[in-house]
């Protein structure tokens, strides 16, 4: 019997933190490297839950290459620092806005009630022990995807598709001068007779 | 402190990560912060199908997260296409900016 | 503390202490096999044939003063070679290197030479190679200068495309293998068909290891695909802000995933640890050999190849090897499927 309840505090305590420094940091950049590190404790959380698999798809799959693409952008567009309430209202030269902070604490409030919500519901029904099942191994979780769910194998395959073609479309800039005109006649850019 | 922790457990700690989530997509005023907290509130759900999954004795849980990841993974990259033609046009990462279709 | 404790710790710390010294090796094996492929000495003067020369570089290294440009990020900046060294170290956790041994008869039952023995080790090291792609790109961020952006944007670029044709030619061994475990696929290398050719993956592979090979000579940012950090172009791409120990770590970081990527090829294809006049135990004597003939490989192509161009380098894996490795897994699917490999 081991004890695991030590590595659950610690990587929940570590998901927590890093989640919650990614929404109160000002840098775009340290909040993906937070968010990563969350990613990282999260891993491990799935490990103790008996899910290897996911827990190294999650590695390879979020912290690898989805926050990589994040931080290409972050790096590409040099986000700038997020201004605070306060520089805008002295660049305005006007008290703060109150609509938007008003917004925040909508937010917040909704998100402890939430917490608070969900806590009382559990603790009312008491326990919860997993049971002693014996862990799922990938070849059976393969077998899973290809026979029962195969249709939606397949349909994340084409949404995959979609999402490359539409990402390259939207972000595509147009070159200078060249093929904006393309339409017009053959004395500037048309094929030769 | 001993054995392993419970379902509720876990059940509660995505709870906290999720509404961590909702948090920052409320409060941030930068975009891509936003969809950073987007992936919060996903990796959230993730935790809670594999800790269901792991309840019941079943692999459906990692199979849903396995799906779940595919579409957080194009739905980041659909985003961030947005986030940069965006940018193209206002050169600013503030939400409140785009404000074309507000009546 | 019982002794098969005892003896997982020590195989640990023997591990990174053997890890440390191949990086050492490695700097005297490259300088002097590109000595004599240049038909020139190489280092001779400090030691016996010229041996000392790593200590000597280290100690210089060590002397140097630590520099830090004013407008660099402190925090990213001393992160950087922090993540590419650790991810090095940590992808030979799960990379077998000899069978089963009891040490003698000091144990009671055999432990694996093998820091960690999971059972989807494939993945594992899959996503550590992920991670590794962070400590370049935030190198070449945080440095605040163009060469370093530059140089890191392009080696991440590279890396991440390069990844997937690593992951298919990891997958054609899976198919055969059956198992995601290192250990497994290596057991099922032992033998021979007609008493004479070795049971190993690459007559069954030999385009996945040739893929392999190449992607993993693109992963560790190596000539001929080394245009990141070309000396002549980029100064030195995302390390040139780097100095004294901060630059080691980086040295240090890309020759052990050199010898990670080596080990790994000698595991899924080469067979391991399985050779013929030795007993099993002394498996790691072969495994050695195996590991110095495809490092001898890569300094070898650094010196006779000359670099590609990035675009020509990034056409090359997506439009060439990607499609090469896609191709091979399906006829290798096929195979076994058809011909119960």
């Amino acid at each position: 019997m081991t004890i695991d309840v030590i590595p659950f505090y610690l990587f929940g305590a570590v998901a927590v933190v890093a989640s919650l420094l990614v929404i109160a940091q000002r840098s775009p950049i340290y909040s993906v490297l937070l968010l990563i590190a969350s990613f990282g404790a999260l891993s491990g959380l799935y490990v103790l839950l008996d899910a290897p698999f996911v827990a190294v798809i999650q590695i390879i799959v979020y912290a690898g290459a989805i926050m990589v693409l994040f931080l290409f952008v972050v790096m590409l567009l040099n986000a700038p620092h997020e201004e605070t309430e306060e520089d805008l209202a002295r660049e305005a030269g006007s008290r703060p806005r109150s609509a938007s902070s008003g917004l925040k604490v909508f937010g917040v409030v909704l998100a402890a009630l939430f917490v608070v919500e969900l806590g009382w519901a559990l603790t009312r029904r008491g326990g919860g022990a997993f049971p002693g099942r014996p862990v799922t191994s990938v070849a059976a979780i393969g077998l899973s995807l290809f026979t029962d769910y195969a249709f939606a194998f397949e349909v994340t395959s084409v949404l995959i598709l979609v999402a490359m073609v539409g990402a390259v479309v939207l972000a595509h800039r147009e070159p200078a001068g060249g093929n904006a005109h393309w339409g017009e006649g053959g004395s500037q850019g048309g094929p030769p007779e | 402190m001993n054995g392993m922790p419970t379902l509720d457990q876990y059940l509660v700690l995505s709870a906290i990560l999720f509404a961590i989530g909702t948090a920052g997509v409320f409060v941030r005023r930068n975009v891509i912060t936003i969809l950073l907290s987007i992936e919060i509130m996903l990796n959230a759900v993730n935790l809670t199908f594999v800790a269901f999954g792991r309840a019941l004795g079943s692999s459906d849980g990692q199979i849903i997260v396995f799906f779940v990841m595919t579409v957080a993974a194009a739905e980041a990259a659909v985003g961030l296409a947005i986030v940069i033609a965006l940018f193209r046009h206002r050169q600013s990462l503030d939400p409140d900016t785009f404000t074309l279709l507000k009546w | 503390m019982t002794p098969l404790l005892v003896a997982q710790l020590g195989l640990t710390l023997f591990v990174f202490i053997m890890l440390l010294n191949s990086a050492a090796g490695m700097v005297y094996f490259e300088r002097k096999v590109a000595a004599l492929l240049q038909q020139r000495m190489g280092p001779y003067l400090v030691g016996p044939k010229g041996l000392l020369q790593p200590i000597a570089d280290v100690i210089k290294l060590m002397f140097k003063e630590e520099l830090r440009p004013a407008a660099a990020d402190r925090l990213l900046f001393a992160l950087a070679p922090i993540i590419s060294a650790t991810a090095a170290f940590a992808a030979f956790a799960v990379v077998p290197f000899g069978a089963e041994t009891t040490f003698f008869g000091l144990l009671d039952e055999p432990l694996r030479l093998q820091v960690a023995d999971v059972n989807v080790a494939i993945l594992v090291l899959f996503a550590i190679a992920s991670m590794s792609v962070y400590g370049i790109v935030l190198a070449g961020w945080s440095s605040n200068s163009k060469y370093s952006l530059l140089g890191g944007l392009r080696s991440s670029a590279q890396m991440i495309s390069y990844e997937l044709s690593y992951g298919l030619a990891l997958a054609g061994v899976l198919l055969l293998a059956n198992s995601l475990s290192l250990s497994d696929v290596v057991d099922r290398q032992a033998g021979t068909w007609f008493h004479v050719v070795p049971r190993w993956h690459v007559f069954l592979q030999p385009i996945g290891f040739v893929v392999f090979m190449i992607a993993g000579i693109a992963e560790t940012n190596r000539a001929p695909f080394d245009f990141p950090e070309a000396e002549q172009e980029l100064v030195a791409g995302y390390h040139t802000e780097y100095s004294s120990m901060s630059f080691a770590m980086f040295f240090l970081a890309e020759y052990i995933n050199m010898v990670t990527v080596a080990a790994v090829a000698t595991d899924l294809f080469l067979g391991g640890w399985h050779g013929p006049f030795l007993p099993e135990s002394m498996g790691w004597i072969w495994f050695l050999v195996k590991v110095g003939a495809i490092l001898f490989f890569y300094v070898w192509m650094r010196w006779t190849l000359p670099r590609y161009r990035y675009d020509q380098l990034m056409a090359f894996g997506w439009k060439i090897l990607l499609p090469i490795a896609v191709v091979n897994l399906i006829v290798t699917a096929a195979g076994v499927l058809y011909f119960g490999l």
